[in-house]
């Protein structure tokens, strides 16, 4: 099947101050009560991805390493734990990034997932050699809902980009 | 291929290769976890780091503090009226046995000066507040809105009216984090009321507790109460913890099975207590006595002193 092109579509470049807002945000809405429903996504690990994918030389491993710490510190859970899975997850986004932004979107969430899903497993590989109990299965449902959500945080966290400085008829993007 | 940047791409300039920042990050991040689980080194690190997210935390409840306070303004004048009735009964319930436990406290004590046995400390504390549950799903943890500024340190109990709920484990500047006892492994001294056996309660992570290594002959009945027994030098003695709910005597194991369900509302959310911490007990008398000379004569008042204790029990 021939690869479309959908996802190279010419954009502005990103604001900086726009990826550190929006990764402000996500952690927002990770420490916000409704963490602890069902199935849940990490979103700082999604928005993470995203921009890992997108702008990999802006965002990368130092940026998920802070985040990490800092969700382990809100957490109480084991220091370094969120961080390594970051990390990791980090370095897969950005080294995949060029192969990821060939296909279109919902493929790319079928390629994005697996990276979702090792963030939560080697959570849970750490926390369970250290001794902690078995959350239970939820625990892997939320890659599936932030795979899902790959499509509309694309929309929403390239939206600023869409925009054009000054309106031009004659212009085609 | 994402977007086109304005300056040109650092064809020289793109600081360290990704695979040795990765290594550098992956070691940084193991280390933290080793240093954090092995040594519990972290805590300055940890108070650091709070300073930042505890007011995004904040923020980041704000909005479901909003509504619940909104939903109780509007709460149902009746359904007050009826609380306050029951709040009333209660009291008024309560207030005899208050009355009684006074004067028992103080036959109490006059009994023990007279038996020469060291006074039971009193149990003072401060109120505090659930504000949320930790959101680490691998551990059963609660925060309170007291921390470092009211001079909580870690290890002291938590009770609600009911039983112990747990105990403090780490504190931040202005909160502190509660490790419920029903977090796996979370261990409290307890004694059987009944029966007055000693043993020690562990949590299973479940929600449930486990009264574990204790002989499948054990005087152990379904719906015996647990009590803290305050051997630990933590808890006070006498708070309810558990009810022996299911038991399993396997003669080919050569413990029973003992599952417990806590009496406190240990992961139901509300106020809380924070007992003073106690004061240190008398060192154990020890075989290591032998090899510290410059404490010789310690452990031997101490075991007078324990087996004083032990004879007033």
């Amino acid at each position: 099947m021939q690869p479309t092109f959908t996802s190279s579509r010419i954009l502005l470049p990103v604001r900086p101050w726009f990826i550190g807002l929006t990764l402000v945000l996500a952690l927002l809405l990770n420490f916000m009560p409704t963490a602890h429903w069902p199935a849940m996504p990490d979103w700082v690990a999604l928005v993470l991805c995203f921009w890992s994918v997108r702008e990999f030389r802006k965002v990368g491993m130092g940026w998920s390493f802070i985040l990490g710490l800092a969700m382990d510190v809100a957490d109480g859970s084991l220091m370094g734990q969120h961080a390594l899975a970051y990390v990791l997850m980090s370095y897969g986004a950005s080294s995949l990034s060029r192969r990821i932004l060939w296909f279109p979107l919902v493929q790319q969430a079928l390629q994005v997932f697996p990276l979702l899903l090792m963030v939560q497993v080697i959570q849970l590989g750490a926390r369970m050699l250290t001794g902690a109990a078995f959350p239970g299965f939820g625990y892997l449902l939320g890659p599936f809902v932030a795979a899902l959500l790959w499509l509309p945080a694309t929309y929403l966290l390239l939206l600023p980009q869409y925009q054009p400085v000054e309106r031009d008829a004659n212009r085609p993007i | 291929m994402a977007g086109i940047d304005h300056s040109p791409p650092p064809f020289f300039k793109r600081g360290p290769a990704p695979l040795a920042l990765l290594s550098l990050y992956l070691g940084c991040s193991l280390s933290l976890m080793v240093l954090d689980h092995k040594f519990h080194y972290l805590e300055l690190l940890r108070q650091a780091v709070a300073v930042i997210t505890t007011p995004v935390q904040m923020l980041a409840h704000a909005p479901a503090k909003g509504f619940s306070q909104v939903d109780e303004y509007f709460a149902n004048l009746t359904s007050l009226q009826k609380e306050n009735d029951q709040l009333k009964h209660t009291q008024l319930e309560a207030a005899t046995i208050l009355q009684r436990h006074q004067h028992l406290e103080e036959e109490n004590r006059h009994l023990r000066e007279l038996l020469g046995v060291k006074e039971r400390l009193p149990t003072g504390g401060r109120l505090a507040q659930i504000l949320y549950a930790a959101r680490d799903p691998f551990s059963r943890r609660v925060i309170v809105d007291k921390g470092l500024q009211e001079d909580i340190i870690a290890g002291q109990p938590v009770v609600d009216h009911l039983g112990v709920i747990g105990q403090v484990t780490r504190v931040y500047p202005l909160l502190s984090e509660i490790t419920l006892i029903t977090d796996k492994d979370q261990a409290i001294p307890v004694q059987v009321v009944r029966s007055g056996l000693r043993s020690v309660v562990f949590g299973l992570g479940n929600g449930q507790l486990e009264l574990r290594y204790m002989p499948a002959n054990a005087d152990v009945q379904n719906g015996d109460v647990l009590v803290t027994s305050g051997l630990d030098g933590i808890f006070p003695a006498g708070f309810p913890v558990a009810k022996v709910i299911h038991m399993e005597r396997d003669t080919t194991y050569s413990f029973a099975r003992i599952i417990c369900a806590p009496v406190a509302g240990v992961e139901h959310f509300g106020e809380v207590m924070i007992l003073n911490p106690r004061a240190a007990l008398p060192p154990r008398p020890t075989e290591a006595e032998a090899g510290r000379p410059e404490s010789g004569d310690k452990p031997a008042t101490s075991k007078v002193r324990r087996i004083k204790r032990e004879t007033g029990h």
